[in-house]
């Protein structure tokens, strides 16, 4: 008789994979990145034992915003090819455990920054997962194309809560580098949504190539391209750093326009493999990468005298 | 009846089921040990280096 069998159903209890994919480890890489060239090129030195807990309070903060972001776009990621493997839209996990997951890293990482390391950091910690996790996915992506631009500050925070971290305070360098970050992510971002634009349409997201077309995307990949250029050169410009980082954010920023020229000029046809904006893309990552690397190589070279 | 119809999960199932359900539940806690762990090993990290810069130590 079905009446004496238990009518709950077993649930598999979510893999812990699953959660350690909900924090995106591969856009926390580049957050641990750009953290440490922040803390790394910071004028002061930290406790090593210091810094590896402020970087990790970062990263734990990143994966926390990112848990929360996937939590309330859960069902817009369902209706995307490329995040409908996520954990929640493929229904390897409750909505709840992805929530209580994202608080719980989030406080948990402001609340250790703050006493291990610095309240000013921890501020700017919060305000960097309030950022992304509300300004960013609740209030503006949903709303304006402009959601990369402004979504841009949340991944900027890095090398300046690194620097907080080691300094205790801010002031225009690390202010310089929040910048960097946020003039490179429209370019970036808008090379990959180009690429996958019948996505975003489909789930109602607007998406720059959506909304305001291709052309005009194009045109602004070029132009935020152009303008991080004396951004990226503006450390070396006041005097923040030497000649090594000024002549290779000279190359990087030459090459970054060198690689959305094309991008900023043609049209995609019909059956496009759209080569230079996959080229694009993948370049601004080893840009930004190579670019912090170098701050960091810059301020060692000083302190070894060699400039 | 209708309900009846869809036979309730045959008891052969659930050893297995029930076996998959341990192991995930094993692996949990498995991972969550080590960040335990691994938080005491930090904590106790940080209150040493805290207090030697407070000349404590």
């Amino acid at each position: 008789m079905s009446a004496m069998v238990d009518p709950t159903p077993l649930v598999m209890p979510t893999d812990w994979r699953d959660f350690f994919a909900l924090t995106k480890p591969r856009v926390m890489s580049l957050v641990i990145f750009t953290g440490l060239c922040g803390m790394l090129a910071a004028p002061v030195s930290i406790n090593p034992v210091l810094g590896f807990v402020a970087i990790l309070c970062i990263a734990v903060g990143a994966g926390g915003a990112a848990a929360l972001n996937q939590w309330w776009e859960a069902d817009i990621d369902a209706g995307m090819k490329r995040t409908q493997a996520r954990p929640l839209p493929a229904g390897r996990m409750d909505r709840t455990s992805a929530r209580d997951f994202g608080f719980a890293l989030s406080g948990g990482s402001v609340m250790v920054m703050g006493l291990a390391i610095d309240w000013l950091a921890a501020t700017l910690l919060a305000v960097s997962i309030f950022y992304y996790a509300w300004v960013y996915t609740v209030w503006l992506k949903p709303r304006t194309p402009q959601n990369i631009v402004i979504g841009g500050g949340a991944g900027a925070f890095p090398p300046l809560i690194g620097w907080v971290a080691a300094t205790g305070h801010v002031t225009l360098m690390p202010v310089l580098l929040f910048a960097i970050i946020f003039v490179w992510t429209p370019p970036h971002f808008w090379a990959l949504a180009l690429f996958v634009q019948t996505d975003y349409a489909k789930v109602g997201i607007p998406m720059m190539p959506v909304v305001a077309g291709e052309a005009a995307t194009r045109r602004q990949i070029l132009a935020y391209a152009v303008l991080l250029l004396p951004i990226a050169l503006a450390p070396w410009l006041i005097g923040a750093t030497g000649i090594v980082y000024g002549v290779s954010a000279l190359v990087l920023g030459l090459a970054f326009i060198a690689f959305s020229l094309p991008v900023g000029t043609r049209r995609a046809v019909e059956g496009d493999r759209m080569k230079p904006e996959k080229r694009l893309f993948g370049f601004s990552i080893l840009y930004l990468f190579a670019l912090f690397g170098m701050l960091v190589a810059d301020r060692f070279a000083s302190l070894a005298g060699l400039q | 009846m209708m309900t009846d119809d869809t036979p309730p999960e045959k008891p052969a199932d659930i050893p297995v089921d029930m076996e998959a359900f341990r192991a995930r539940q094993r692996s949990r806690n498995r991972a969550l040990g080590l960040v335990l762990a691994a938080l005491v090993v930090l904590f106790f990290a940080i209150t040493i280096v805290k207090m030697k810069a407070k000349g404590h130590l």
